[in-house]
C-alpha cells in the first residue's frame, strides 16, 4: 500500500514513531510516480536527486521544530517558478527558462518542510480548461484514461488523484483549480484574491490569478492553505488581512449556517446527473443543521463574456514580456530586431493564447476600449454586487463545481463558445475576488462529480468547516481511482 | 463590429508583435469573431450607473521599508539569455 494516499496526520504520525523515514516517503512518491505517470502524464519535470538530498537532510535535522507537513512531497504547478528548475508554463516560449529565485509560494512550502518533487502539466500559460492546451503532452483523468483531468491545473489534480503525491499547487485564475480538482475527484480550494501571494507565479489575468492547493482530504487543503497564506512585500496586492488557523475551523458543526443555492448554478447546460449530486448533497448538508434558500445571481449569464475580456485584455499585456530577448524561445531565422520579437512570438505561442493575446489587444485598443475592456470592469462591479447581496443574508453559496463530469480528450475542443460557457459557474467567483472550494460529492459513469462552496472575502475559514462536515458524513473521498491498485 | 476580418487581425497582430502568415491570419478572424459576437452580450446591460471595477481589493499606497535585501545574481540571470557579452544582453543592430 502507498503512502501517498495517507493524510498529513498520518503520515506525521509514522514519521513520529520512526516507522518510515522522510526518505522513504519521498522515495515511495517517485516510485509511485515511475509506476503510473507513464499513463496519467502529470509531471513534466521530476527533481528526483535534490528532492531525495533534501529529504536525509531533513531526517538528520532536530525533530523539534517539525510542523503538521514537515517531510511531506508535493508538486508544483509549472508556471509557479522554482529556482534552478525548469519553469515552462507548458509553452515552447519558455522551454528552457530556469528561474533564478522562488515564488513566495515555494518558499513557505519550504519552510514548512515540504518536497518539492517537481513540476505539473498545465494548459499553456494556464489558458485553458482540459490540459489539452499543453505544448509537451496531454495528461489524463486517473479515473478514466481517455478522459480529460481537467485544466488548466490538470496535472496538478491528476498528480493527486493518481497518488502520485498528497499535495500539490496549482493556480486558479477562472476555475483552473476547483474544476480539474472536480474532474479528478480531489479537494482544490480557490482563496480570496490577495490571500496567497502572487510573486512568483507567472502571471496570466493579474486582477484574477490565484495560487491554491489540491489535496486528497479537507484538512490536509486546510494545512497546506495555512502555509502558503499571507502578507508578502514581494506582491503589492498581497492582503494584510490576518490569516486564521483554518484547522481550527474543522469542527464539524454547520447547526443554523445559511446555505445559498443560487438558481442560475441548476439551470440550463447542467447535466443532469450533476444536478441530482448537488441536490443530495444539499440533503446532506440540511441534515447537518444548514437551512437552505434559493437566490438569483442574475449578472451570472454575463459573468463568461466579462471574464473573457477581462483576461485577455490583462493576459495581453502580461505577455508582452515574452519578446525573444532576455528569456525565453528566440526564433533562429529573425534578421533584425522586430523580427526577433513578432517571429518569436509567433513561433513561441500556441494558438489559443495567441488567440487570446490578439483579442486582448483588441479590447484594449483605443477605439474599442470603452465598450469591450471598461464595459467589462463595470459589469464585473455588478456580478461583485450580486454575490455581496446574497452574503447579506446567508454565510455560503453552493452548487456544482462543473456543468459536466470530465469529458473524452479530443471531445470538446470544437466549440469554443461553449467550451467558455461551460466556465459560468467558476469565473464569476475569480471576478468578485472571494473564496471557493471544490470537494468530491458523488459519481456519475464512473466518473467524480464537484460540490462548489463559495463564500465571503477572507473567509476561506467557513468553507472549510462546511467541506470538512460533508466530507465527514460521506464516503467520496475515501474512493481512489482503481489505476496502479496492481502495484500496492 | 461583427466580423473580424484577416486585415483586421494584421493590424492588432502589429501592435501585439505577432506574425501572422495569410492563411493563419484568416484562420484566426473566425476565431477571434467568435469572441467579439460572444462579448457583444455584454451590450445589453445597462452600466450608466456604475463604476468599473478596476481591483478586486481596495488596498491603497502599499508600502515597505526600503532596506537592501538580497539581490539576484547577474552571472545567474545571464544563463538564461540566448546572446550576451561582458554581462549585457545583446541585440541585432538596431541602427
Amino acid at each position: 500500500m502507498t503512502l501517498m494516499k495517507k493524510t498529513a496526520a498520518e503520515l506525521q504520525a509514522l514519521l513520529h514513531n520512526r516507522e518510515v523515514s522522510v526518505k522513504e516517503v519521498t522515495e515511495d512518491s517517485f516510485k509511485q510516480i515511475a509506476a503510473l505517470d507513464g499513463q496519467v502524464k502529470a509531471f513534466l519535470t521530476l527533481t528526483e536527486e535534490e528532492a531525495l538530498a533534501r529529504a536525509e537532510e531533513l531526517d538528520n535535522g532536530p525533530k523539534e521544530d517539525r510542523g503538521p507537513l514537515f517531510g511531506l512531497p508535493i508538486g508544483i504547478k509549472d508556471n509557479i517558478v522554482t529556482k534552478g528548475t525548469a519553469t515552462t508554463c507548458a509553452s515552447k516560449m519558455l522551454e528552457n527558462f530556469v528561474p533564478v529565485y522562488n515564488a513566495t509560494a515555494v518558499e513557505k512550502v519550504n519552510e514548512a518542510g515540504m518536497i518539492s518533487v517537481g513540476k505539473l502539466n498545465m494548459d499553456e500559460f494556464a489558458m485553458g480548461s482540459t490540459t489539452e492546451r499543453s505544448a509537451f503532452q496531454t495528461t489524463h483523468n486517473p479515473w478514466n484514461l481517455d478522459c480529460v483531468p481537467g485544466g488548466s491545473s490538470g496535472g496538478s489534480a491528476a498528480a493527486v488523484a493518481a497518488g502520485e503525491v498528497p499535495f500539490s499547487l496549482g493556480t486558479d485564475t477562472g476555475g483552473s483549480v476547483r474544476q480539474p480538482a472536480a474532474f479528478c475527484g480531489v479537494v482544490g480550494m480557490k482563496p480570496t484574491y490577495g490571500r496567497v501571494s502572487r510573486s512568483g507565479l507567472v502571471a496570466f489575468a493579474s486582477s484574477l490569478d490565484q495560487i491554491g492547493p489540491i489535496t486528497r482530504t479537507v484538512e490536509d487543503n486546510a494545512l497546506l492553505l495555512n502555509a502558503i497564506s499571507g502578507l508578502d512585500h514581494r506582491d503589492s496586492s498581497s492582503s494584510p488581512q490576518q490569516v486564521p488557523d483554518f484547522r481550527a475551523a474543522l469542527t464539524g458543526d454547520i447547526k443554523g449556517l445559511r446555505i445559498a443555492v443560487p438558481k442560475e448554478y441548476l439551470g440550463e447546460g447542467i447535466e443532469e446527473d450533476v444536478k441530482d449530486k448537488v441536490r443530495a448533497s444539499l440533503k446532506v448538508l440540511e441534515s447537518l443543521g444548514a437551512t437552505i434558500g434559493e437566490v438569483s445571481l442574475p449578472h451570472s449569464k454575463y459573468a463568461s463574456p466579462t471574464y473573457y475580456t477581462i483576461a485577455t485584455a490583462e493576459a495581453s499585456s502580461n505577455l508582452a514580456r515574452f519578446d525573444g530577448i532576455r528569456y525565453g524561445y528566440r526564433s533562429e531565422g529573425a534578421k533584425n530586431l522586430d523580427e526577433i520579437y513578432t517571429r518569436s512570438r509567433a513561433e513561441g505561442f500556441g494558438t489559443e493564447v495567441k488567440k487570446r493575446i490578439l483579442y486582448g489587444t483588441y479590447a484594449l485598443s483605443a477605439d474599442h476600449h470603452e465598450e469591450l475592456y471598461v464595459k467589462a470592469m463595470k459589469v464585473r462591479t455588478l456580478i461583485a454586487q450580486d454575490f455581496a447581496s446574497v452574503f447579506d443574508n446567508y454565510d455560503v453559496i453552493v452548487g456544482p463545481t462543473s456543468a459536466t463530469t470530465a469529458y473524452e480528450i479530443g471531445g470538446a475542443m470544437k466549440d469554443q463558445v461553449t467550451l467558455y460557457a461551460n466556465d459560468i459557474l467558476t469565473v464569476s467567483v475569480n471576478l468578485a475576488g472571494i473564496p471557493a472550494i471544490s470537494i468530491p460529492c458523488g459519481f456519475s459513469n464512473g466518473l467524480p462529480v464537484g460540490l462548489q462552496i463559495i463564500g465571503k472575502h477572507f473567509d476561506e475559514a467557513t468553507l472549510y468547516r462546511v467541506a470538512h462536515a460533508f466530507e465527514q458524513a460521506t464516503d467520496f473521498h475515501k474512493r481512489t481511482p482503481s489505476i496502479g491498485e496492481g502495484n500496492e | 463590429m461583427t466580423k473580424f476580418t484577416a486585415e483586421d487581425v494584421q493590424y492588432f497582430a502589429n501592435f501585439a508583435r505577432i506574425a501572422f502568415s495569410n492563411e493563419e491570419a484568416e484562420e484566426f478572424s473566425e476565431l477571434i469573431s467568435e469572441l467579439v459576437e460572444f462579448a457583444d452580450q455584454l451590450k445589453e446591460v445597462d452600466t450608466d450607473q456604475v463604476e468599473p471595477m478596476t481591483h478586486p481589493l481596495q488596498l491603497f499606497n502599499v508600502l515597505r521599508e526600503d532596506i537592501p535585501q538580497d539581490v539576484l545574481d547577474r552571472d545567474e540571470m545571464l544563463s538564461s539569455v540566448k546572446e550576451h557579452e561582458d554581462g549585457m544582453i545583446k541585440v541585432p543592430n538596431i541602427l
